[in-house]
């Protein structure tokens, strides 16, 4: 096996003085798309932002590829080809959709530019005609894709999608599993959070479990969600 | 019909400055969430500046123009400078010392410009070719006036254009919105920090070069641009450009208005427009509210206990060392150890309500100098005797701080320390306008003690027995059930509020009750000094107890008596030996804030972690 894209070892993460991994260890294959599973408060948000830097990690180490990104800034470590995008969206409300892009617009690690401005308005349409819109008056929906293709505007390797799928209609969540399957068939690496097993078992080929701030199995997403033992203790159904 | 054009114009003219000052200040909060105190220093800096580029090379036209724009570059350079150097130290730190290291710089800026261009008002020439006026219906508008209008519309254009088709302004948008994001994006918020100031400093420097020929250059033009400053941003909304423009337009025209309808009253109005707004609309007038979460303290500090142990053996010796000091120094120590009691108590009002509610204030002055000013001019209009008169302050102090604490308490963080500086210089204005009845800048003069107490000895032990069981009193409602309740209101106001208590009328009652404490400092300080005069209300009185209790260590109920006792001490010695006593102040301000955040205190701790 190649070495993995992103790799967290022994990560123990704190807010203030409340300690919320205990100890992460994840290895996220490149070219392949990851899904860490858990509930509500398991710390799969925190994962994510320990990968990023968004998070005070007082102990363990983040490799992106080789490279130790332990500590950096999370505007350096965003400039070693890690992309993120967080749970809330947070999108720029008083920006324009455009002027949202503007902000992610970036040249990627390898001198590469994979996406632009057109080509994310292709890969979702719907944002094409609302360039000048404030982006605080988008639906959730469309605001779930613009951020990722905010995101996407910095040429990342690997991108972070914070439960993509949280709080959208149906619809809205089938197109995103769509979009995360071309991405990774762009050769993208992807690491997701979800508690959402179904929608997981849609887009990735690897799942971990994380509870309490600890990953308790890693492998194959169709071992893990036919374990009826994980599935029913650690897993919404 | 045609003089009310004419008095718009002349109000315009003056928003155009006001409004380069307020945008400036209002761009660099809304990306580093930075309240700039020397805000008003740079805009004095550049007013100082233009005045020498123009005596230099300013005889016409285009050589005075270019001595104005000359002067704004180098204040934006020396704002890259204060920006690298000092403001880079200070993002995470808490508010209250963000400002205060700010205000280092203000002090240090005043005492270095009165080295380079002395103390007296610089007058600088008219500008050539626009020195004459034009008829308006009848009326003689100046020149400058349309011109510094222009200027204005110039800036707002300019400014439109860089927020919304460059990436530099793009991107100043969106850290006004989401700094976290923006760097989990990939920007550098580092060029970006320093650009918004530079920025920021240009656009100050500039208000101040295009005041030269309107008025007079001098020491004071810093702390008074800043509060109208303040108040504009308050009024239009932080970080808002629209907003800055607007709200200095409002001002403006109200003080253009108010000084020919009905002169004393322009400062009620403002003090009205800035209430009014407040209330509507508390983040101002385009402004956004703030996140909630950012009121939560992200670690709370460790709960207090009530003294033991070596804390109990502190404040008995405190106490020992207090009754029997005059038996043994000579008359002048004893004055000293009489400023020291009350500037003890004054500390620990202001103690009371930064640690004990969390609520910062930058205007803890006006209840002390409200305290004083009530002592006085009850000896003064109405011939009281000094109990009677003592009694006066903290009433006084207490009805101040009912009336401005209403306002306060409703907002938090920056914002209230913005108001409260706002409400005392108001105050400090106040006083010093109102001649006829506290004798403006002449102050009131002979409030000495009664016959029993006029022995220097015998008032000490009243100044010291009165405070010290004022100070008491405050310890003890920390150790209340309001005190635990305000605690709590500090380090979580919305669980506070979820499970039932009325954060704002616990806060208010705080407000309130430092208040009178701070009057009964302020009575006594009166009769101590024999005279009251408005500086006891201005910013720098406000300023030196932030020091005190900064200076003595906020997470301790000794702090501030510490920080009294050994900030008077410094002042006492140091202005006998030299007149640069601000630059040092600021200087120490500055230090205390970057290498020393908790104070003498802290340092005990700091070095038992170094040396173990």
């Amino acid at each position: 096996m190649i070495a993995p894209a992103l790799r967290l070892t022994g990560i123990e993460a704190f807010y203030g003085t409340a300690q919320a991994l205990f100890g992460v260890d994840l290895e996220v294959p490149a070219g392949a798309v990851t899904v860490l599973l858990g509930r509500n408060g398991a710390g799969k948000s925190t994962t994510l932002k320990a990968a990023m830097g968004l998070v005070d990690v007082r102990a363990g180490r983040v490799f992106v590829g080789t490279r130790d990104v332990t500590g950096a800034p999370a505007y350096k470590v965003a400039r070693t080809g890690l992309g993120y995008v967080p749970e809330t969206r947070r999108v720029f409300g008083g920006l324009s959709v455009e002027e949202n892009l503007v902000v992610g617009e970036r040249v990627g690690v390898a001198g590469t530019v994979a996406w632009t401005r057109e080509r994310l308005f292709d890969l979702f349409p719907p944002l094409a005609g609302m360039r000048e819109r404030l982006a605080g008056q988008l639906s959730g929906g469309e605001q779930q894709m613009l951020t990722i293709a905010r995101t996407l505007m910095g040429n990342p390797q690997i991108i972070l999608l914070d439960e993509p799928s949280e709080g959208l209609a149906p619809v809205i969540v089938q197109q995103i599993a769509a979009t995360i399957r071309t991405l990774a068939a762009e050769g993208l690496t992807v690491l997701l959070s979800e508690q959402n097993v179904r929608f997981a078992m849609h887009v990735a080929s690897r799942a971990a479990v994380i509870e309490r701030g600890r990953i308790l199995v890693e492998g194959p997403i169709a071992d893990i969600a036919a374990d009826e033992g994980v599935r029913e203790a650690y897993l919404t159904p | 019909m045609s003089f009310i054009v004419v008095q718009a114009i002349t109000g315009l003219a003056s928003a155009a400055s006001l409004f380069l000052i307020a945008v400036g200040l209002s761009i660099v909060f809304g990306v580093t969430r930075v309240v700039n105190f020397a805000h008003g220093s740079l805009y004095m800096l550049g007013a100082y500046l233009a005045f020498s580029f123009v005596a230099a090379f300013g005889d016409s036209f285009f050589g005075y123009l270019a001595a104005m724009l000359l002067a704004a570059i180098v204040v934006g350079g020396v704002g890259a400078v204060m920006e690298t150097s000092l403001l880079r130290r200070i993002y995470r730190a808490p508010e209250l010392f963000q400002l205060l290291a700010t205000f280092g710089v203000v002090l240090v800026i005043q005492d270095l410009t009165r080295l380079i261009w002395g103390a007296d008002d610089r007058f600088a020439p008219r500008m050539p070719g626009l020195d004459g006026s034009i008829n308006i219906l009848g009326h003689a508008v100046p020149q400058y006036d349309l011109f510094l209008i222009s200027v204005a519309f110039v800036v707002l254009g300019g400014l439109w254009l860089l927020f919304r088709h460059t990436r530099f302004g793009v991107l100043v948008r969106a850290a006004t919105e989401d700094r976290e994001m923006v760097a989990a994006l990939g920007v550098d918020q580092r060029w970006l920090f320093t650009g918004a100031f530079i920025l920021g400093a240009t656009l100050a420097g500039l208000g101040g070069a295009l005041q030269i020929p309107r008025q007079a250059v001098g020491l004071s033009m810093d702390l008074n641009i800043i509060v109208d400053a303040f108040v504009v941003v308050v009024v239009g909304g932080m970080g808002s450009i629209i907003g800055a423009f607007v709200a200095a337009v409002l001002i403006s025209e109200l003080l253009a208005f108010g000084v020919v309808i009905f002169p004393q009253i322009t400062l009620v109005l403002i003090f009205l427009v800035m209430a009014v707004t407040l209330v509507l609309k508390p983040s101002g007038l385009f402004g956004r509210p703030e996140f909630t979460t950012a009121e939560d303290r992200r670690n709370p500090d460790p709960p207090l206990r009530a003294g033991q142990g070596l804390s109990r053996i502190f404040w008995w010796s405190l106490l020992v060392i207090g009754l029997a000091a005059p038996l043994a120094v000579g008359d002048f120590a004893v004055i000293v150890l009489t400023e020291i009691a009350i500037l003890a108590l004054f500390a620990a009002s202001l103690h009371f309500l930064l640690w004990g509610g969390g609520l910062i204030t930058f205007g803890h002055a006006a209840y002390f100098g409200l305290g004083a000013y009530g002592s006085g001019l009850a000896v003064f209009h109405l011939s009281m005797g000094m109990a009677p008169a003592l009694l006066m302050a903290p009433l006084a102090g207490a009805a101040g701080a009912l009336l401005f604490g209403w306002f306060c308490v409703r907002l938090s963080g920056i914002y209230m320390a913005m108001l409260t500086l706002a409400f005392a210089q108001i105050a400090w204005s106040a006083t010093f306008q109102w001649v006829n009845f506290t004798g403006g800048d002449n102050g009131i003069l002979g409030i000495w003690p009664s016959a029993w107490a006029s022995d220097p000895v015998v008032f000490y032990y009243l100044a010291f027995g009165v405070c010290a069981a004022v100070i008491w009193g405050l310890r003890h409602a920390i150790f209340s059930p309001f005190g635990y309740t305000l605690r709590a209101t500090r380090d979580s106001s919305l669980r506070s509020a979820a499970i039932g208590v009325d954060v704002t009328r616990h806060r208010w009652l705080a407000f309130t009750l430092a208040g009178a404490a701070a009057g009964v400092a302020g009575g006594f300080f009166a009769f101590a000094k024999g005279s009251v005069f408005p500086d006891v209300l201005f910013v720098s009185t406000s300023v030196d107890g932030l020091v005190m209790v900064l200076l003595g260590g906020m997470q301790s109920l000794a702090g501030p008596i510490l920080g009294a006792i050994v900030f008077t001490e410094i002042e006492t010695e140091l202005t006998r030996l030299t007149d640069l006593w601000q630059l040092f102040l600021g200087l120490l301000i500055i230090g205390l804030v970057v290498v020393l955040p908790h104070g003498l205190a802290g340092l005990s701790a700091l070095i038992r972690r170094r040396s173990s």
